[in-house]
């Protein structure tokens, strides 16, 4: 034991192991208020090492060759001893990956947590939401299966449509005129070592700036404006042990419906992986109906919901690409006098509800196949979705909201 | 000491330095970003292709690869081919006006021989590549259908002549590819000098 206390001390010396101990968890004051919502950022950390520990163990069985890829994965599923459960850990571990960040950025919304002082770590949040869904594309064509080619297809062929010098765009991004082999090789680059490395990062940076602000709460009020004598706000407690055991529940409420879904229901009913992608990639034929995965479909509703203009779908790329990133603007687009929705008035939780509906509708809508019916719905839930951003300035200041208490509320 | 500072002097070293800096930066992502771009061996892929059409049933099409692109070529039947000029009003660019197609198939039916029609296969929404549908009002595509391709992706139309039709996602109609006919039955995809008198 005295031995051990020294070598913490050696390496304390030289490496500031306590202080940030302390920083980041023995004295970093959670607001005793979190509810069940509080569990998704852990969750999300947790999802993160379970992709990073399973795509590395993926790789080692797995050929970045337009000729082998599709072989590999079925040799994965066959005859690597577990390969099978490596890979339904890695394709749900995706699927849940989304559940979790939607869900996380869910509670932001609803409880302000994108306001003021913490309107910098909601923009890192929003772009490792955009760094998430550049890893699931590019690791959605790796299994070299008819969904992975066509979806690649489209996906890149949005880039083509930026006036002038969309062509060139699109050939750089597939370093070929149709993807390829090349394509394939260099987003398995991307896919293991690019992003990872830039999510790793921007997680780091996520969790550096909730630090130095502090964590919101349900009831949307700062709990660093009631102090006790020796600086300790008095509706916090150390994160760790009381957060660390609390969002040990959750881990294990979140590993039983994992599992169900690894192993019970893999492929989700087509939703986690497409039927389609059983089938290898041929460049001669798309499959008669496409449909990304879910948790890119209320995004891909609207881009199919914008008609052409001017000869050209440019517009609808665009309605969608600032449909994904349209919360980025959040604290700027809230007026409203207080951040959570406990607090709220009867207009802003109107506007919510809408934007829910808008969303799953969305997400519903875009995996169905085209008719002009859904067109219409889609383009109405379009206009549901943007109206929520574009009119927040307007209703969140006419709403009439409850007053905030000084302090938490907790029973 | 610091009073002898010549700050301005040290602004410009300070910019000139971090000038210097970026362009070499600049030079130095060069190479990465253009091994980016399509390698040599992929720019040699595109060499065109020969297809015998003699087993074309009419009615029917086939598909040859060219350039790892689907290239369809269809023998229309003489009913198909009445069908195409009734329905101009219902179409983006029923002329042909954005050259999506060669001079020489810049017709009526957007072909060299008017039965025999060869296209690329690839939707000009998306890129994705539309299921053949010759006939005529099925009951998805409704009573008005006079045969075409229909994409699956985002709903878009084309006619016989995969000109698109108002109302779908593609901007303009699908691409004729360079082609010429080597003998009666032998057609030449990618390439239309002509090679003698053919």
């Amino acid at each position: 034991m005295k031995l051990l206390k020294n070598m913490l001390g050696w390496v304390d010396e030289r490496f500031p192991v306590i202080e940030t101990w302390e920083y980041h968890l023995s004295k970093y004051y959670a607001p005793k208020n979190f509810n069940f919502w509080y569990f998704f950022g852990s969750l999300a950390l947790l999802v993160l090492v379970i992709q990073i520990v399973s795509g590395i163990f993926l790789t080692m069985s797995y050929k970045p060759d337009a000729l082998l890829a599709f072989a590999s994965v079925e040799y994965i599923m066959r005859d690597v001893q577990s390969g099978w459960l490596i890979r339904y850990i890695h394709s749900t571990g995706a699927s849940m990956f989304f559940v979790v960040v939607y869900l996380h950025m869910f509670r932001g919304m609803i409880y302000g947590s994108y306001r003021k002082p913490r309107e910098l770590l909601w923009i890192i949040g929003v772009v490792i939401y955009l760094a998430l869904m550049a890893e699931a594309f590019l690791g959605y064509l790796l299994p070299w299966g008819q969904m992975s080619f066509w979806g690649a297809q489209v996906i890149v062929n949005l880039f083509s449509s930026v006036p002038f010098v969309g062509n060139e765009l699109s050939v750089l991004i597939r370093g070929d005129f149709v993807i390829s082999d090349a394509t394939l090789n260099r987003f398995f680059a991307l896919h293991v070592i690019a992003v990872p490395l830039a999510l790793a990062g921007l997680v780091f940076v996520h969790l550096v700036a909730l630090h130095h602000v502090g964590s919101n709460n349900p009831d949307g009020i700062e709990i660093k404006k009631n102090k006790d004598a020796n600086g300790i706000p008095l509706d916090g407690i150390p994160f760790f042990p009381y957060m660390v055991v609390k969002d040990i529940v959750a881990v294990v409420l979140f590993f039983i419906v994992f599992c169900a879904i690894v192993f019970f229901a893999p492929d989700m009913g087509g939703y986690f992986i497409e039927a389609n992608n059983f089938v290898p990639a041929n460049p001669m034929q798309t499959p008669a109906h496409i449909a990304p995965v879910w948790y890119f479909t209320p995004y891909y509703a609207i881009l199919r919901a914008v008609p052409p203009m001017f000869g050209s779908q440019f517009p609808g790329v665009i309605a969608m690409g600032i449909s994904a990133i349209a919360v980025v603007f959040l604290p700027w687009l809230d007026r409203g006098k207080v951040k959570s929705i406990r607090y709220r008035g009867p207009i802003y939780k109107a506007f919510l509800a809408s934007f829910v509906i808008s969303f799953i509708g969305l997400g519903y809508l875009g995996v169905m196949p085209v008719t002009p019916t859904y067109t219409l719905i889609s383009q109405v839930l379009s206009v549901v979705y943007f109206a929520f951003f574009i009119l927040m300035p307007w209703y969140t200041k006419i709403d009439k909201c409850k007053p905030e208490p000084d302090r938490v509320t907790f029973k | 000491m610091t009073d002898n500072v010549d700050r301005s002097k040290r602004r410009l070293l300070l910019a000139a330095t971090s000038a210097a800096g970026g362009v070499a930066a600049a030079g130095m992502a060069t190479p990465f970003v253009m091994s980016f771009m399509p390698s040599e061996r992929a720019k040699a892929a595109g060499a065109p292709v020969e297809v015998d059409i003699s087993a074309i049933e009419p009615g029917t099409m086939k598909v040859v690869e060219w350039q790892g692109k689907p290239v369809w070529v269809v023998r229309r039947t003489p009913e198909m081919l009445d069908l195409l000029a009734k329905h101009d009003g219902e179409l983006t660019d029923p002329t042909g006006a954005i050259p999506q197609q060669p001079d020489y198939c810049n017709n009526v039916n957007r072909s060299i021989k008017p039965e025999i029609f060869v296209v690329v296969g690839i939707c000009t929404h998306l890129g994705c590549s539309p299921s053949y549908r010759p006939e005529l009002a099925p009951a998805d595509l409704g009573a008005n259908w006079g045969g075409g391709w229909f994409c699956p992706c985002h709903g878009s139309r084309f006619d016989m002549s995969a000109r698109v039709y108002q109302g779908s996602p593609a901007p303009t109609n699908m691409i004729v590819p360079p082609h010429q006919y080597l003998s009666e039955t032998v057609l030449l995809i990618g390439d239309d000098t002509k090679k003698g008198a053919a």
